[in-house]
């Protein structure tokens, strides 16, 4: 039995279980996927209730469990009781799928994110493609579910939404081209698609894209930034569900788990997107200096962060318990932070027994746990800035009018990074 | 199973991979294609025959995967299902749906239609019956990792030299730009 169990991670440690064509593994890994996503959406819907009521002095939730940390159990639960209403004139198949459809996109782009150089699904050759082929699908389970609610603010939700993902598409096509030809500049014939092998590229150049050929790069990642709100439909590009001008847009009709179904596709819409920008321009599963501060003592202080992070949370629970009123009424809010707060703890003092145990690079099977844990932390931990960004974008900017998009997105963005890829073209021949 | 076919995909295995490409999963794949293709042109209603093209589309794209291409794949789900689909989706969308499901589903044609459908079936058959002596041998063996390269070299060519298909490539490239100004002409009254 332990050996049955050392070969698969001699497998997983190896390569991709895609690649490894372990369909064990890959199925083990789906799951893990599917659970963290889930899980991140329901942390991302706190934290951004959270932060915009705190970004407008607000408090936000606060009734259900300890400053509202229950509320998006309490909120998910109040959506399956809810009843699934299909309107009476809608295309009843056609309502039901649309959800579906939107789901399926958004999950099935999490096959080749690179979470490390081996903590991947699969690695395709065509990665890059793959992914924003199948993100691009997203749009039909919107056009569907605007059509299929036979109501007129759905429709035009429907229709807005498609012209704005199809015109953002092309800059941002044009932006991801840009990252990609430099994966190949600094020796002919090394240029690939696959997402695992374009952050390796980084890692050989010794150097993130979003800094490659300044600014050219920076100009590239700006314009993916821009494009990927539009993309995901989020504020303030959030024209397909515009609360003031469209009641909700194309989800209008839309009630219960079949509404909850669009969101979570969103979220993991924007987990995904997220993850294209890290893994082009941000160096996917490195940390931060991988080439400057390259002595196994900074390996070692850069390995503590994962533990670091989760002490600081368990430290933010426990000042949480400390300053909660002393009345009885607050008791079992009391008692259940606190033991948050001791679960954090356990699972940092696991990642520091595990960061120190493997400190040392050797092949062990402690070292080899220790690269992995870092490879997701870091990956995780950019994306996590970028869905806080998308928070604080949405809390700062005021939506555009329909034709102002449009017009960023015709005449400002696509000439922007034609002008970028042509310039990198440019520069990265003279370069070599 | 076909004993060519799973020999065949067995050899494209490249650096002793174990294939996941399993006959079950093209019989699935297959079996799929075919039923949403038979409910693209049964469905009276056209956003729905539109919802079975997509997943024609997208089993036919999972037939590519298993035969080691996966750049058709990928251009297959961009263009195809992404792309074009969606501007089928916005016409039909447009079109009264009410009117046009009631319009009778053949006109006169009919039996051109059927012609052009059973020479195609013809085709199929013989491909079927005659296998392996249609194909050059080495089509079906290309590793997965240097597919997309292979495509690359014989569109645009490498080590100086043109490529097999750069010309018709260029020529369908400049075919296209027209028809994206002869779109832009149409649409606008005053340039």
């Amino acid at each position: 039995m332990p050996n049955f169990i050392m070969s698969y991670l001699g497998i997983k440690d190896a390569v991709t279980p895609g690649a490894a064509g372990s369909q064990f593994w890959a199925l083990i890994y789906v799951f893990i996927i599917f659970a963290g996503v889930s899980v991140a959406v329901m942390a991302m819907n706190w934290l951004e209730r959270k932060a915009l009521a705190h970004f407008q002095i607000r408090l936000g939730p606060m009734r259900v469990g300890p400053h509202g940390l229950l509320q998006p159990i309490a909120d998910a639960i109040k959506l399956m009781l809810k009843e699934d209403i299909i309107p009476a004139e809608a295309d009843q198949f056609v309502f039901w799928v649309a959800p579906l459809i939107g789901l399926l996109a958004a999950f099935t782009v999490y096959t080749v994110i690179p979470f490390g150089p081996s903590q991947a699904v699969s690695d395709m050759n065509i990665g890059i493609l793959f992914m924003l082929g199948v993100s691009s699908l997203g749009v039909l389970g919107i056009v569907v579910a605007g059509w299929a609610s036979n109501s007129h603010y759905p429709l035009i939700g429907a229709l807005r939404s498609s012209a704005q993902m199809v015109s953002y598409e092309v800059a941002m096509g044009l932006a991801v081209v840009s990252a990609i030809l430099m994966t190949s500049l600094n020796t002919a014939g090394t240029g690939t698609l696959s997402m695992i092998g374009i952050v390796q590229a980084q890692q050989q150049q010794g150097v993130w894209f979003i800094f490659k050929f300044f600014p050219l790069g920076l100009i590239a990642f700006g314009i993916f930034a821009i494009a990927m709100i539009a993309e995901t439909n989020r504020a303030p590009f959030d024209m397909a569900e515009a609360e003031s001008e469209l009641t909700a847009g194309y989800h209008t009709e839309y009630s219960g788990l079949r509404w909850s179904l669009f969101m979570l596709a969103e979220y993991a819409a924007m987990i995904a997107v997220s993850s294209i920008a890290v893994a082009l321009w941000l160096g996917g599963w490195m940390r931060p200096f991988p080439n400057l501060l390259n002595a196994p003592a900074w390996d070692f202080i850069f390995s503590l962060f994962p533990a670091l992070t989760f002490f600081g949370l368990a430290a933010i629970a426990i000042i949480g318990v400390v300053r909660m009123p002393a009345h009885s009424f607050f008791k079992i809010q009391r008692i259940g932070l606190a033991a948050f707060a001791a679960v954090l703890g356990f699972i940092a003092l696991l990642l520091l027994v595990i960061a120190v145990a493997g400190r040392s690079a050797d092949g062990s099977v402690a070292a080899r746990f220790r690269e992995g844990i870092d490879y997701v932390y870091w990956f995780v931990f950019k994306v996590a800035v970028f869905m806080y960004l998308f928070i604080w974008y949405r809390a700062t900017w005021p939506r555009y009018r329909f034709d102002q998009l449009m017009k960023i997105g015709w005449k400002v963005m696509l000439p922007i990074s034609l002008v970028v890829l042509i310039a990198t073209a440019i520069v990265g021949v003279l370069v070599s | 199973m076909n004993p060519a076919l799973n020999s065949g995909l067995n050899s494209a295995v490249n650096g002793g991979m174990a294939p996941v490409a399993t006959p079950w999963f093209f019989y699935v794949l297959a079996g799929l294609a075919v039923a949403s293709g038979l409910a693209v042109i049964t469905r009276r209603n056209a956003v729905h025959s539109a919802l079975a093209l997509i997943v024609t589309l997208l089993s036919v794209t999972g037939l590519y995967l298993m035969l080691y291409a996966p750049f058709v794949a990928a251009v297959q789900i961009f263009v195809y299902a992404g792309g074009i689909m969606l501007l089928f989706l916005f016409v039909i969308m447009l079109v009264n749906i009410e009117r046009s499901s009631k319009d009778r589903q053949f006109n006169r044609m009919w039996p051109v239609g059927l012609a052009a459908a059973c020479a195609l079936l013809a085709l199929f058959v013989s491909a079927f019956v005659k296998g392996k002596a249609l194909f050059p041998d080495r089509m079906i063996s290309l590793p997965e990792s240097s597919n997309t390269q292979q495509i690359a070299g014989m569109l645009y060519g490498e080590a100086g030299k043109m490529g097999e298909y750069t010309f018709a490539f260029e020529i369908a490239s400049l075919l296209l730009l027209v028809a994206i100004l002869g779109a832009v002409i149409m649409t606008k009254k005053k340039i």
